[in-house]
């Protein structure tokens, strides 16, 4: 995790850290202050009448079965829709930073997907999954296939991990493709000309000098499943049939915003934090080390 | 020759990923030149009608009643979409490159409580933040719009990574030249990160671009409207939508990011070529 | 460097003159609403047409995102001081902002007591005032799109069946008869299905039928009020419908208007949803359609009650340092709202039904209803018999909470994971719950 050569001095990386610190400060810890005080009480949505409650909200949570199902569910969730989106993105990856015809256009079309409005891509999804008139989930019926995921809860969660893993392919593929393109050429051609075949050379020397990028992604990609599809899952499914695709997220959202429950989404979502923080504190403890080497 | 048949098959793998991945985006192509209520009924097809641009100019021309025109909401957008790349990105560099190249006292305490902040979801924030805001009086305000987005860690983590694996001959070599961290922060560290700059300006500026919950929730004056919140605006809930305009918006709001994309893919090669050291 | 130049550029931007326009006089009344689309643009209208009608003061309508997102920027605007003066809330908030205290929120009947404009209840439809009004009759919101829910059903599918499109079936049963012929005969995909399962199933069914969907008069005399969904007559009825499910002909097709796009596509042969479904259908759809009352069981009630509401309504905000003008702009405003033209030209340009009784005589007269067949039916149905405790309307805190559990429990139902009585049961306790949170957090 560390760095064998370094600068002398302290006031220069003081002052270099400043203004991201600055800012986290008054955009992160000051509404996670509140959100953590929030957590503790019970108010209306309002603010009005606050009463401390300690960790009631928490307590409630942990014995509420509902809830406690929702974790298993998120964490199958966040894993399936990493790995996919990584999976994927990686063979394109590789597949484009190769030497053929064309690939500038594969690029670009690749990259192009994420800079679709979320807003507008849920819905895209539903013209194209839809069971009676989506351009797909109208043949499957058709075809025998009983597509409604609506009614099947299986069916539900693969279609919003299918949604959401989508949204990060193009994310993961720019950078895969960037670290890839940081690999010196010289060492590619050492290994070719050492006699290393496609997957040899790939699982030997390219891999591993991914490395990097593969911490960084598995950490953004785990990140973005367990926050940021709130909006993909909520357009398809609302986390039903049931609570087949409720996700922790989901959970978070729903109670605070639309049943304005502060209280509880807030302790929610502090629960939320500090099993991220976990994971990734492991992944760093773990991986951190490989990947500095 | 072995080397063609693997061209073949790597076209055929990207051949195949591009439909599966690039099929939405060609949707919302093809949709812009169909009727809208053939679209509401489900009739949305896959292949466009060349002789069907007509949305286009209606939605130039007027968007939706009492909305911005088009080109000024994309104006803010991009304004917007610029501060938020630009400004992570400056900010990302500085903070990471002081926590990997130097030790000073809190270093640990810094990066932990800089990187924490990719755990808590906008919808959490996105009250108190707002409060924090209206201390600063930069509720509605243009500034309002971009700031609060710049305070996350993803860019920093990111670039901790490529720092720390900067070889340590580069740094021993500039010291022997007697280039101080500040020279070579500018002449040696950026340059090497070149295609990993180029892709953060590219999320980011998309990323900024595509923010809908924040820019809502702090914008009121009609002026400061982003291309994304007009077109939310047009997407009916209770009521029919005009399919076609909302798609041929959803195409106008695509260019720019289109653009950076394009545009950032000469980094890319960029990037190539520096990693030669 | 670049970014220098980019600061530079937005503090250009933000100081650019957007307010100079603003003419200094005028009494600027900032409204926040959660119309997209068609509705925009109407409301669009009706503000400009405002604006026109004098010169004192000013409106300005801004889209603040879908109902929920509405709402909450309302409530945090209001915590900061800074909220607006009108914002439109659907019905399931009104809870939370019947609740809210004096320094948020000022109800109707206190706004006009003070400007001294007159809003008066009895001008508007009872069934549809009754939702937003204190148990004493005082208006707390004032009413402005209002929808209800019908029956639709397609003409050709009937006409397939053998079924005849004039006469739509008018109780439960006839509806069960129809979905057999219909499915018997392959007349549609799919032949029965509903959109808003627990609007119009289970809050519908209960007002129709004069049964309590919750205590202490559907929640209005009392915060300690306890759902009452799990009776026999709505295990029975949502036991038809598993039934139906059971014998294919009927299909649970999601949450919410997720059903609606079947019907526009002409898939469904019977399908309920809300009176706004009108307009779509008048705009897209290629087949026959019919528009008809709700059905109602008469083993339950022998002459059914009127339907409640669904939509928004608007609530008045203050904030520190408004003054009594600005108040009477906004009072002036719902007044103008209140206007049988204006009612009459915002339901006839909508699929909202009239919210004043001036307004519905007034289309009556302009012959509305002849070029419109069926689209009187909404606010007939709304007008018919007498408003009972059971047919005012739900004043449920976390409303949507609650219908979220009803959702996920009828759910698994259709899925066949639990019985109608098990399903309700389960709804009925989860839900008990969240009125009781949500009782603690405002006596608190």
């Amino acid at each position: 995790m560390e760095r064998r050569t370094v600068f002398g001095g302290w006031l220069l990386p003081i002052l270099l850290v400043l203004p991201q610190l600055t800012l986290t400060g008054f955009f992160f810890y000051w509404p996670a202050a509140q959100a953590v005080w929030s957590s503790m009480t019970t108010q209306d949505a309002f603010g009005a009448g606050e009463v401390f409650v300690g960790l009631d909200n928490f307590s409630e949570l942990l014995a509420d079965p509902l809830y406690v199902a929702s974790v298993g569910r998120t964490v199958v969730f966040c894993v399936t829709v990493s790995a996919l989106a990584m999976g994927l993105a990686l063979a394109l990856a590789v597949f484009a930073d190769r030497e053929i015809r064309g690939k500038g256009a594969y690029r670009t079309l690749l990259i192009w997907p994420y800079a679709i409005a979320p807003a507008l891509s849920s819905i895209l999804f539903l013209f194209i999954l839809d069971p009676r008139v989506g351009m797909l989930g109208r043949p499957l019926n058709r075809m025998g296939i009983d597509w409604d995921y609506h009614l099947n809860g299986n069916q539900a969660l693969l279609t919003v991990v299918m949604a959401s893993a989508w949204k990060q392919v193009s994310y993961n593929f720019i950078f895969f493709l960037a670290g890839l393109q940081s690999i010196p050429r010289a060492v590619i051609e050492a290994a070719r000309m050492d006699g290393a075949k496609g997957w040899r050379r790939f699982r030997t020397i390219t891999f591993p000098l991914l490395a990097p990028t593969t911490f960084f992604l598995l950490v953004v990609n785990i990140v973005y499943a367990a926050f940021d599809t709130f909006g993909t899952i909520n357009a398809l499914t609302h986390g039903g049939p049931g609570k087949d695709t409720e996700t922790l997220v989901l959970k978070v959202y729903r109670d605070g915003f639309i049943n304005q429950d502060i209280g509880s989404s807030s302790a929610q979502s502090v629960i939320l934090m500090l099993g991220v923080i976990a994971i990734t504190a492991l992944q760093f403890r773990f991986m951190g080390k490989k990947v500095t080497e | 020759m072995a080397r063609q048949d693997r061209d073949w098959f790597a076209h055929a793998m990207l051949g195949l990923g591009v439909v599966l991945f690039a099929l939405p985006v060609w949707l919302v192509l093809a949709g812009s030149t169909q009727d809208s209520d053939a679209i509401a009924r489900g009739d949305l097809s896959l292949v466009p009608d060349l002789t069907n641009f007509s949305a286009y100019p209606r939605v130039l021309a007027h968007g939706t009643m009492g909305a911005q025109p088009v080109w000024h909401m994309l104006l803010v957008s991009l304004g917007m979409a610029l501060c938020i790349a630009g400004g992570k990105i400056a900010i990302s560099i500085l903070s990471a490159y002081a926590v990997v190249f130097f030790r000073f006292p809190f270093r640990k305490i810094a990066f932990w409580s800089i990187f924490v902040t990719l755990m808590l979801p906008v919808e959490v924030r996105i009250m108190p933040t707002y409060s924090v805001m209206a201390t600063f009086g930069l509720i509605n305000t243009f500034t309002g719009l971009w700031v609060p987005l710049i305070a996350s860690a993803t860019a920093t983590l990111l670039f901790r990574q490529v720092f720390v694996a900067i070889p340590d001959e580069l740094v021993e070599a500039a010291r022997m030249d007697g280039a101080g961290p500040l020279r070579f922060l500018k002449d040696i560290v950026i340059p090497v990160s070149g295609a990993n700059i180029a892709a953060l300006f590219v999320i980011l500026f998309v990323y900024g671009w595509n923010q809908y919950l924040w820019p809502l929730l702090v914008a009121t004056d009609p002026g400061l409207d982003t291309i994304v919140i007009g077109l939310v605006k047009m997407i009916g809930v209770e009521t029919q939508t005009d399919w076609s305009a909302v798609m041929a918006t959803a195409v106008l709001a695509l260019l720019p990011p289109v653009a950076v994309v394009l545009l950032m893919q000469r980094w890319f090669v960029a990037g190539l070529t520096e990693g030669e050291k | 460097m670049k970014r220098r130049a980019l600061l530079a550029g937005s503090a250009a931007l933000a100081a650019a003159p957007y307010a100079a326009a603003r003419a200094a006089d005028k009494t600027k009344i900032v409204w926040w609403h959660a119309m997209t689309a068609a509705l925009g643009e109407q409301v669009q209208h009706l503000v400009d047409e405002f604006n026109k009608s004098q010169d004192t003061v000013e409106v300005q309508g801004v889209f603040k995102g879908g109902y929920a997102d509405t709402m909450n920027a309302a409530i945090a605007a209001s915590r900061a001081g800074q909220a607006p003066h009108l914002v439109q809330v659907f019905e399931v908030g009104t809870g939370t902002m019947i609740n809210a205290p004096g320094k948020f929120v000022k109800q109707v009947w206190e706004l006009s007591k003070e400007t001294g404009i007159a809003l008066d209840p009895k001008n508007y439809i009872g069934a549809v005032r009754g939702y937003y009004s204190l148990p004493d009759g005082r208006m707390a919101s004032m009413p402005f799109n209002s929808s209800t829910a019908m029956m639709w059903y397609s003409k050709d599918a009937f006409k397939k069946a053998g079924l005849d499109p004039a006469k739509p079936p008018t109780t439960w049963e006839d509806v069960v008869k129809a979905a057999k012929a219909i499915k018997d005969s392959n007349a549609a995909e799919i032949p029965c299905t509903s959109a808003w399962f627990s609007w119009i199933q289970l809050e519908q069914f209960s007002a129709l039928h004069n049964l309590p969907f919750a205590s202490k008069e559907d929640g209005f005399a009392g915060l300690d009020t306890e759902l009452k969904f799990n009776s026999k007559a709505h295990i029975a009825h949502l036991d038809r419908l598993i039934g139906m499910a059971k014998d294919g002909t009927f299909k649970y097709t999601g949450r919410d208007s997720t059903p609606s796009q079947l019907l526009i596509s002409g898939k469904v042969g019977i399908h309920f949803d809300s009176s706004g479904e009108r307009g779509d259908l008048v705009k897209s759809a290629q087949f026959e359609w019919g528009e008809a009352l709700l059905p109602f069981d008469p083993q339950v009630i022998k002459a059914p009650l009127n339907s409640i509401i669904g939509g928004a309504s608007l609530w008045t905000m203050t904030a520190p340092g408004r003054t009594p003008a600005e108040y009477k702009g906004v009072a002036e405003f719902l007044a103008f709202i209140g206007k049988a033209e204006n009612d009459a030209y915002w339901h006839q340009h909508t699929g909202y039904v009239p919210v004043t009784l001036a307004g519905f005589d007034l289309s009556k007269k302009q012959g509305f209803y002849e070029k419109n067949v069926g689209a009187d039916l909404p606010a007939q149905q709304l007008t018919r018999g007498t408003v009972t405790p059971n047919s005012k309307g739900l004043r449920l805190g976390r409303l949507v909470e609650i219908r979220n559990n009803i959702y996920e429990e009828v759910e698994k139902a259709f899925q066949g994971g639990q019985t109608a009585k098990e399903a309700l049961d389960n709804a009925v306790a989860r839900g008990n719950k969240v009125l009781r949170d949500f009782q603690k957090s405002i006596k608190a």
